[in-house]
């Protein structure tokens, strides 16, 4: 199988073209998270599974929802709803760098004729507790991934250090493509019988959630849902580790870090709607972090975090 | 002698920590191989994105051998002393050798270490020098330890001479010295053995990596220059973009690309942050209109097509960037030309909290408002057009183009008050209102935004210091010291001359009103015929809604112990609310701290300033510099200094007297008691000196003041000389004590000179 890649015509033939290619790599092809993040690390495939000591090889699509930058569908770039590719490698391995170029080789960007280059971005989530070293990867000044060496994840040092890539799918995409307006970019094959743009696809929904983020959100509502999320991943990991009906040993780390997400989400939609100062936000922020902290602690208390009942009867 | 080439080739280290990462390699390395006795003759350090380089001339090729001569104990010590000596030196007692000495015969060892050859010492210090490197930021990676900026890929380390080369045998955290490195991550990205620093800088020439970045920087200018030059064109200096740039590539290649018609209309700073900060795009603008029309951007290779596809990529995303920001712009013109203009934001402004204690922005603004009208007059600026131009300084908050790029905040301010029409002194202000933001950055000149700079600032100190937010070591979250200095050196840089204590009054009371508009403040205590009493200790206990009542004895007892604050009920409750003693002199006390550090910076001794602080009226900040600058001249001088010897000498003897015989001698010398010459030309001088300084204080010329002080030095030292100030007749004894005390009160008159050290 070759990676020398065929110029792909469509957003779909870039993602599944990535999908190719890093399953080759031997990472396991996850599907999306089936809720509302800011971004691909949101996962849990990400976010907890960076920690502890268990190897780890993962790519997905993660639908994204940034409330603050919907343009009603207009901008020729700026979306509220967006699609990131996730990779994450635990260990990092030495040729990381190598992989992600050629994972860019496999959707048709020719190495001889574009700069790449590695700029440095540090990447820190508040809202996570964690942050990493590495770059923003440039095409021709364009942005077209983040890499990330992980260093710490809801307040614990990651060790092994994951490597994390993660690719802005329409960015990426218009850019192979040479579409200058996302929405008219080809969502499949324009040769289809049917052939849609992604504004066929989203050009409706950017509208009505630019209104519905700006201007329309019950700022009320999300107040008690932000404060509910939080009480309730409070709640969830209070319980005892112990679940009384089955007599097992069940740390409930995801349904807990599902609360955290919300909260997060929730958080984004507020910011959109203009009714959080600076200095309300960084409360706000360490709230969410401290739910994160939190999940995290408790993955580590679960059998995918590197727990093992020895460490119990060792104390 | 031998030469040493190190490299360690790593994943890209941050442009903006090459130049040091490269000093500290060279430091690191160089002090490790001379501590350890291998000096070497030249040394030269380059970074590239990819690479540290160290390359030494004329190393040693092994340390010399080093003799050590340690003294022992005497020779007919103990035999245990000895024989301790001996295992420490690594001895036996033959070697030892026996020298007299004035306290008899002791041992010497001679020790002697032997020479090291040189890759064992380097493959210490270089092993020592990665372990503990000084990033700024540093990180782990994949299963390993080791730290380092991004992951560590090869080690280069060779001493080589006309022999061949050597490498030296090292590794570290699994990475294992050799010969060789690799070129261009894309040009030329094939292994590349090397035998010492001038076939690596050559075959890294050849491998498209140019290697110093001096030379990278020149190109990338001079290139530049030329392809502006050629289209009429003149690049915008940057140079710590030029600084940048030249640290993200190895192989620079310069192209130039233009900015969309379309954005050529956008304010010239919103085009230069924009490609700066995002893109690492030079600016180039038109010399006849100033107007940025292109841009350059810096590739890191050669290609096929000489760059066509990465020029057209770059000028893609710039025009992505600047329709985002255009956009903004647009958005923001229309509401700002739509009824209501600015009024609009300000009004959003409502809906966000400036801190919870202290309210929205828009609470903020009202204070503002308020004491910026009041300032205006001290100042030189109207009243209103001071309101007017706080009211909405702080209106592009709210705009897009701020909530995008914050550093913008105040500039677009500016643009978007002439565009709604207002007058160039109001839009100004929006610009100038934060300034200054740094020590070197210039304080406002113009008198409306003076007022609303001022304002800005002491509302600030007087919100947090309500709230118990004051900075505390080395935290200052709200960045107060910042506007401590901010206050200073625009009423002193401007010689305005303002009651700190009237400006904190007019705050305060503005902060209380909008505490107790806004229903944070719980401190209606009761009422007395109809006068709503407030606490004074409670007022700015805000998180509590509830009005805390009190009965009629507590109040009684709050009254007299001064803890109520009358207010008439009305809206206004400024005229009443009185600012606290404790509360104004805590936040004087933080400005004077800020101040002695400004004047320590200008050479200014922290005990002069607190004799000056120790006056009357030292809350008038430019007034307190005239004394303290004056003071600190005339202490420069011989006569100033001895003045102050003589002073103290005088305020100690007579301190002492009015102690022992409690009384205060201030009144009532009279020459005619006078006995001696030195007497009598005392009194002379003091008359002489006294016509000349009461009219140089009434003029705040403290210079003249103080050079008249001076002129006493000579008749106080003749005075102390030849006259005992004890006498036996107590009539001359009184007489002399009240001479003493009026150079006590003329040499007090610019500032407390108990004050002063020595």
């Amino acid at each position: 199988m070759s990676d020398a890649a065929q110029k792909p015509r469509s957003f779909q033939e870039i993602i599944l073209a990535l999908q190719g290619y890093w399953a080759r790599q031997g990472c396991a092809v996850l599907q999306p998270y089936d809720m509302e993040v800011g971004a691909g690390t949101f996962h849990p495939a990400t976010t907890l599974r960076s920690l502890g000591s268990q190897p780890w090889a993962a790519a997905y699509v993660q639908p994204s929802r940034r409330p603050t930058d919907g343009r009603y569908g207009e901008n020729p770039n700026r979306l509220q709803h967006y699609y990131q590719y996730q990779v994450l490698i635990k260990p990092s391995p030495p040729n990381l760098q190598e992989l992600y170029l050629g994972s860019l080789e496999a959707i048709g960007i020719d190495m001889a004729l574009h700069d790449i280059r590695f700029v440095e971005d540090d990447w820190e989530s508040p809202t996570l507790g964690a942050w990493g070293l590495g770059w923003e990867v440039w095409c021709d000044g364009m942005e077209v991934s983040q890499f990330t060496y992980f260093q710490q994840v809801g307040g614990h040092d990651c060790h092994p250090v994951s490597g994390e890539l993660t690719y802005g799918l329409e960015r990426l995409a218009m850019y192979v493509l040479g579409v200058d307006h996302v929405m008219d970019m080809p969502f499949n094959s324009p040769d289809a019988p049917i052939p849609l743009t992604y504004g066929d696809v989203f050009k409706q929904t950017e509208e009505e959630f630019a209104r519905w983020n700006f201007d329309t959100a019950n700022t009320d509502v999300l107040l008690d849902q932000f404060n509910e999320a939080e009480t309730h991943c409070k709640f969830i990991l209070e319980q005892p580790a112990e679940d009384p009906k089955t007599g097992k040993r069940i740390v409930m780390a995801h349904p807990a870090y599902d609360q955290c997400i919300k909260a997060s989400h929730i958080f984004n939609l507020l910011d959109a709607r203009g009714v959080i100062s600076v200095t309300e936000r960084q409360a706000y922020i360490g709230r969410v972090r401290a739910l994160a902290k939190q999940c995290a602690d408790a993955f580590v208390q679960t059998r995918a975090g590197g727990w093992t009942p020895e460490q119990d009867s060792a104390t | 002698m031998p030469d040493l080439l190190i490299e360690l080739f790593s994943e890209e280290i941050p442009a903006r920590m090459q130049k040091r990462a490269g000093e500290d390699l060279q430091k690191l390395v160089t002090n490790g191989l001379v501590d350890a006795g291998l000096t070497y003759g030249s040394a030269a350090v380059f970074t590239t994105p990819r690479r540290l380089t160290l390359a030494l001339g004329d190393m040693l090729a092994a340390s010399p051998r080093q003799v050590e001569e340690r003294k022992g104990p005497k020779a007919d010590a103990p035999e245990k002393a000895i024989e301790g000596f001996l295992r420490g030196a690594g001895l036996t007692r033959d070697q030892l050798e026996e020298r007299d000495t004035p306290k008899g015969k002791i041992l010497f060892a001679k020790i002697e270490k032997p020479g090291r050859p040189a890759a064992e010492i380097v493959a210490e210090v270089l092993e020592q020098t990665i372990r503990n490197f000084p990033w700024p930021k540093s990180m782990r990676w994949g299963a390993g330890n080791l730290k380092w900026v991004r992951p560590l890929h090869s080690i280069l380390c060779i001493i080589s001479d006309e022999a061949g080369a050597e490498v030296v045998p090292l590794t570290v955290d699994g990475i294992t010295a050799g010969n060789t490195t690799r070129g261009h991550r894309f040009l030329a990205p094939d292994e590349i053995e090397v035998t010492g620093f001038e076939d690596y800088q050559a075959k890294l020439a050849r491998a498209s990596v140019v290697l110093d970045p001096a030379s990278r920087a020149d190109t990338i200018w001079h290139d530049a220059t030329n392809v502006a030059f050629a289209a009429g064109l003149e690049v915008v200096e940057d140079a710590g973009l030029l600084a940048e740039v030249a640290g993200l590539v190895e192989y620079p290649v310069v192209l130039m690309g233009r900015i969309g018609k379309d954005f050529l209309g956008l304010p010239p700073e919103v085009l230069q942050t924009s490609m700066k900060e995002h893109q690492k795009f030079f600016s180039v603008r038109n010399p006849k209109s100033g107007q940025i029309e292109r841009f350059i951007t810096v590739a890191n290779r050669t290609t096929a097509d000489e760059g066509t596809t990465i020029l057209a990529g770059n000028e893609k995303v710039l025009g992505a960037r600047l329709s985002d920001a255009k956009f903004f712009w647009d958005n923001d013109l229309r509401t700002v030309t739509a009824e209501g203009g600015m009024e609009t934001w300000v009004k959003a402004l409502e809906n966000v909290t400036f801190h919870n204690k202290l309210g929205t922005q828009a609470e903020l603004i009202d204070r503002m408002a308020t004491l910026s009208h009041e300032l205006a007059p001290l100042v030189g600026a109207d009243a209103d057009e001071a309101e007017q131009a706080a009211r909405v300084a702080k209106a592009d908050l709210s705009s897009e183009m701020v909530y995008e790029f914050p550093e913008l905040q105040g500039l677009m301010g500016s643009y978007y008050a002439r565009k709604a029409g207002l007058s160039d002194a109001v839009a100004d202000a929006a610009k100038d209102h934060y300034a200054p933001l740094g020590p070197s950055d210039d304080v406002p000149t113009a008198p409306v935004s003076i007022a609303v700079a001022l304002a800005e600032k002491i509302d600030k100190l007087t919100g947090f210091w309500a709230i118990d937010e004051k900075p505390t070591g080395s935290k200052d979250p709200f960045a107060l010291r910042r506007a401590a200095l901010g206050v200073i050196r625009i009423l002193v840089e401007n010689d305005l001359n303002i009651s700190g204590l009237s400006a904190l009054q007019i705050s305060y009371a503005a902060l209380i009103n909008s505490q107790l508009d806004a229903d944070r403040a719980n401190i209606l205590v009761g009422d007395v015929d109809g006068t709503e009493l407030w606490s004074r200790g409670s007022h700015v206990t805000l998180d509590d809604g509830e009005t805390a009542r009190r009965n009629d004895s507590e109040i009684a007892q709050a009254i007299e112990q001064g803890e109520i604050i009358f207010t008439d009920g009305s809206a206004d409750h400024g005229s009443r609310i009185a600012l606290p003693n404790e509360f104004a002199s805590s936040v004087l006390s933080f400005i004077h701290d800020r101040l002695k550090v400004y004047l320590r910076d200008q050479g200014i001794r922290h005990d002069v300033i607190d004799a000056c602080i120790a006056m009357e009226g030292s809350d008038d900040l430019t007034l307190l510099v005239k004394r303290a600058r004056a003071l600190s001249e005339t202490l420069k001088t011989d006569d100033g200094e001895n003045l102050i010897q003589g002073f103290k000498r005088a305020n100690n003897i007579l301190s002492q007297a009015e102690e022992a015989d409690g009384v205060e001698y201030s009144f009532g010398a009279d020459p005619k008691f006078a006995e001696t010459d030195a007497e009598k030309d005392l009194f002379a001088a003091l008359d002489k000196a006294e016509a000349k300084i009461t009219p140089a204080m009434a003029a705040q010329d403290f210079s003249t003041a103080m050079a008249g002080m001076a002129e006493l030095r000579g008749p106080i030292d003749a005075f102390f000389e030849t006259v005992q100030v004890n006498a036996d007749n107590p009539t001359v004894r009184r007489n002399r004590l009240n001479l003493l005390s009026r150079i006590r009160t003329i040499c007090s008159a610019v500032a407390d000179l108990t004050k002063l050290d020595g």
